[in-house]
């Protein structure tokens, strides 16, 4: 064996400057008992960092509610799996590319998408719907508004290419993240379920295979980014922003499918952050087995690059297999076929060592399972914030017909169409409710479907972190049911700033007991999910956003609901009663100016007695239509309900907190008369608030607001903000 | 009546239209890849949608140059019915099978949405079991539907009733010229078209506007 070859000497500035803590380096420094090369240094430091070692939410992740009955996989692989019947499984993940969006929008959100595709398929499974929840800065920041254009140019870009539907999502805008948006993308795939695939491997020898698109420049130190704060010099670290290719990458997807039945697969890992290096070094951590690899072999798109640029690459649509030996001629010519590189580039061993070999050298040789699985892990100090008071002086509008135009028309509550349309929506001709309801809906069987909800609302999360947290899980879980659909499982993305002060890590630790909570009491599992830390930029923290997104199952797609209404005459009712909850209120935001309070609570039990209400009502077909209150409280989710229907409604005449106050575990329903009666006479709180009136008006007592005046409020924001 | 879907690499809504002329033919359509230099033995071949060769240089231009495409005109010319939807419509007219070209939206952005077209002409083998003037509704999702032809073409096209849909009023997504949706070629063998009618035939998709197209082809 030649020497470890390093040109570079090693000195502290290198070390920060590759994002490795002095204490880390010398952890690293006595792993080796010698100094790195600049190739073990750059390889430390991308599977050290926190975006891929998850060092700091490890011990928080740990104790999440992951099991269920139809939990086929949890946490820790690509993606999360569950069982939906009928010998189907569903394969699904959300991740956040949230740094290189705000420096490069369109390329940054595409391959945000592209890299969680890749995550679905390389587990075997075909996508079948995209969703992404997506938060920009102030509408009038300089810079909003070409980040808004960029990244929904960029996520329907690739996606429509690729040709994924992109059935659901969040937009909302908020100051916190003038500085540092966030893009969180989530991929819903289907499989067999007896033919899923694994990173694990088993067996010493075995061809270590590299497919795909070939390694560039690219995205060199991306995972290491992802883990910094930014200050005002963001912009110039661009080149570290992947470019995405929708067309290899569905190229990519075919052709992974077609090995996968030939049945040559024995493990495959996609090259995402950290490409070679972290799909190497997870592979095989988690195999227990040593990998060698030379880089002479890796098919390379630019000239005379190095051992550290080859292995700390992310260019991007690039996969990672161990093959079955007697199947590689069969396995290159369908590789070739889709016009990919196939290159065998090493070999699994039984030393645990990492060892890299390029042109006659060796360029690093580390312990693979320290650089994997068992890299550091804090428990960091964090701080419970302090709770805030129930809010009792919040007043009445000026002008109660003012607010309710102003609420519909403003950023956070107008209509997302502009949005929504520049995705396609339909490809697959199995779309079963498209953006803009409660969830998207997507046919899976003949008379079977699967819902896809993501939702947060920060502002709670802010206020009060372990209430916010399970809002976010309760949120999707009314959502699926609004539709008809049992929810199964969610999985989480969590964006907070920076984990080492103490105030963060405690919305950080909070926010996932009350994650953690919900998840248990809706007996409704995390099966995966990213941690997206450091949004923060010059000192200045998002508000927390644990994004989540949630999969319920529709057993019988014709007893599917949808939110608007359906016919004049039917009755109006609320389940769960008027609310009192002002703080934190859209209505208190966007008529007051005022973000104050503590967020309404979420009563977990009255949660789940509400929704399995509301689930047994639709499986009997009682019910015409079916919203969630949310944002914006009661007048809002009647008046979303009119809108797609040209219906009016006439409402009970109720005072201004019943009408905006945002108290979870509540629905507005309608039904026909004859059922309304039946619905009324049940235990549950379900009371008659109003009537579907066949004239297009919504009318509260002595106010009466056009739908036609609603709607014009409601969808003219966004593209007069855009065209602006 | 034996179909072939023609994939090109990139192309997404093959299996999309596969599963339409199923549905509405009975017959499960021969699934051909852009390499093969001879067709089946087929009464249709539809090119479908999507982005081949990721629309990277002019959209449909490297898929119009595929060694099966070479087969394709050979057999137009004999008679062969061609369909080419979105992508597919790109690629038969950058074929040279139908005039004029398909450029980027007017609004710049791609759009989907339900669309209104007009039945501009029923005398074609996907539309004769539609009235004419009648309005139906289909579904676009492109970023390059807007057609245009210079002056001379579009004279021709208007006066030989060449227009078999046209967006109806208020409904053009993409500034095509003439609101022009779909065109037929001279012998009205081969139908070009941006709409995707195989994304609106059942109940599931809200609409079954577009199933009297898939009855036109086996009335044809």
């Amino acid at each position: 064996m030649t020497k470890l070859g390093s040109d570079v000497t090693i000195t502290p500035e290198i070390v920060a400057a590759h994002g490795l803590k002095p204490d880390e380096y010398q952890r690293f420094l006595s792993l080796l008992g010698r100094t790195p090369t600049i190739t073990e240094l750059g390889i430390c430091s991308a599977m050290w960092n926190e975006h891929c070692s998850y060092k700091s939410s490890k011990k928080w992740l740990k104790q999440l509610h992951t099991k269920g009955k139809r939990v086929l996989i949890g946490p820790g692989e690509n993606a999360g799996v569950i069982d939906i019947d009928d010998g189907q499984a569903i394969v699904f993940k959300m991740e956040s590319h949230n740094h290189p969006s705000f420096i490069e929008p369109y390329q940054g959100s595409a391959t945000g998408v592209g890299g969680i595709l890749r995550d679905v398929f390389t587990m075997g499974a075909r996508p079948i719907a995209a969703l992404n929840a997506l938060r920009f800065g102030s509408p009038d920041h300089p810079k909003t508004r070409h980040l808004v254009s960029g990244v929904v140019a960029g996520v329907g870009g690739y996606g429509n290419s690729f040709g994924v539907p992109t059935i659901g999502g969040e937009v909302n805008f908020h100051e916190s993240y003038n500085g540092n948006i966030l893009v969180n993308a989530m991929a819903v795939g289907i499989a067999d379920k007896d033919k899923l695939f694994l990173s694990k491997a088993q067996g010493v020898g075995l061809p270590v295979v590299y497919l795909g698109a070939k390694t560039g420049r690219d995205g060199i130190h991306g995972a290491t980014m992802a883990s910094a704060e930014f200050d005002d010099k963001a912009e110039e670290k661009r080149p570290t922003v992947q470019v995405g290719d929708p067309f290899t990458e569905k190229c990519l997807l075919e052709a992974c499918l077609e090995l996968m039945a030939s049945g040559a697969v024995i493990a495959i890992q996609d090259m995402g952050a950290a490409g070679l290096t972290s799909s190497a070094v997870e592979m095989g951590a988690k195999s227990d087995l040593g990998i060698e690899l030379d880089l002479d072999k890796v098919p390379c798109r630019e000239e005379g690059m190095t051992a550290y640029e080859m292995m700390l690459s992310e260019s991007q649509e690039r996969m990672l297999m161990v093959l079955r030996p007697e199947l590689e001629k069969q396995a290159e010519a369908i590789f070739h076929k889709w016009g990919l590189d196939f290159a065998i580039i090493g070999k699994t061993t039984n030393t645990l060592r990492f060892v890299i070999k390029h042109e006659g050298e060796v360029k690093a040789d580390l312990p693979i399972k320290q650089m994997g699985d068992l890299a550091p892990e804090y428990d960091r100090p964090w701080v419970e914030p302090k709770k805030l008071p129930f809010l009792t002086d919040v007043p009445a509008p000026a002008d109660l017909k003012a607010a309710i135009m102003k609420i519909m028309g403003s950023p956070d509550m107008c209509s997302r169409r502009w949005v929504w349309e520049q995705y396609d929506s339909l490809i697959g001709s199995n779309t079963a409710q498209i953006p803009g309801g409660d969830a998207g809906v997507m046919r899976v069987g003949p008379n079977k479907a699967i819902a896809v909800s993501t939702d947060v609302t920060p502002r709670y999360v802010q206020a009060d972190p372990f209430e916010g947290g399970k809002q976010a899980v309760a949120e999707t879980w009314r959502n699926l049911t609004c539709v008809g659909a049992d929810p199964i499982a969610i999985t989480d993305n969590l964006n907070f700033g920076n984990p080492e002060k103490p105030e963060i890590m405690g919305q950080i630790v909070m926010a996932l007991k009350g994650i953690d909570a919900a998840c248990r009491a809706l007996d409704y599992p995390v099966v995966s999910g990213n941690v997206s830390l450091y949004n923060e930029t010059n000192g200045q923290a998002i508000l927390p956003t644990p994004a989540i997104g949630g999969v319920g199952l529709l057993k019988d797609l014709s007893k599917m609901t949808t939110k608007h209404f359906k016919t004049a005459g039917d009755v109006i009712l609320l389940v769960g009663g008027h609310g009192t909850h002002l703080g934190q209120s859209i209505y208190l935001r966007e008529i007051f100016g005022r973000e104050e309070g503590a967020p309404p609570p979420v009563d977990l039990a009255v949660e789940k007695k509400h929704g399995d209400f509301i689930r047994r009502l639709i499986n009997s077909r009682s019910l015409t239509a079916v919203h969630d209150i949310s944002d914006g409280g009661l007048v809002t989710a009647v008046i979303e309900m009119a809108l797609p229907s040209n219906l009016g409604a006439v409402l009970d005449d109720v005072d201004y907190v019943a009408l905006f106050a945002e108290d979870q575990a509540r629905y507005v329903i309608t039904a026909t008369p004859e059922n309304a009666a039946k619905i009324l006479e049940s235990e549950m709180p379900v009371q008659k608030i109003g009537t579907v009136n066949a004239s297009p008006t919504i009318t509260i007592g002595k106010i009466e607001i056009t739908i036609a005046d609603l709607r014009q409020v409601h969808e003219d924001w966004f593209p007069k903000y855009m065209a602006g | 009546m034996k179909s072939a879907v023609i994939t090109f690499p990139g192309i997404n809504r093959e299996r999309d239209m596969m599963m339409a002329l199923e549905a509405t033919t009975g017959i499960k359509p021969i699934s051909v890849w852009h390499a093969e230099a001879t067709l089946p033995d087929v009464d249709l071949v539809v090119v479908p949608g999507g982005f081949s060769y990721g629309d990277y240089l002019r959209c449909g231009a490297i898929a119009a140059r595929s060694p099966i495409m070479a087969d394709i005109k050979a057999k137009v010319l004999k008679g062969l019915k061609v369909l080419g939807v979105c992508n597919g419509f790109q690629i038969i007219t950058e074929a040279g099978l139908l005039p004029g070209a398909l450029v980027r939206n007017a609004g710049l952005k791609f759009v989907c949405r339900e669309v209104r077209l007009k039945v501009e002409n029923t005398n074609t083998y996907f539309t004769n079991k539609m009235a004419k003037g009648q309005i139906i509704s289909c579904p676009v999702a492109h970023g390059e539907g807007n057609y245009i032809c210079d002056a001379e073409t579009l004279k021709e096209l208007e006066g030989e009733g060449r227009v078999v849909f046209r967006y109806a009023e208020g409904s053009n997504p993409n500034g095509a010229l003439n609101d022009i949706a779909g065109i037929v070629n001279a012998k009205g063998n081969v139908i070009g078209m941006m709409p995707h009618p195989e994304n609106m035939i059942e109940p599931l998709h809200g609409k079954q506007d577009c199933l009297a197209l898939f009855e036109s082809l086996l009335a044809a």
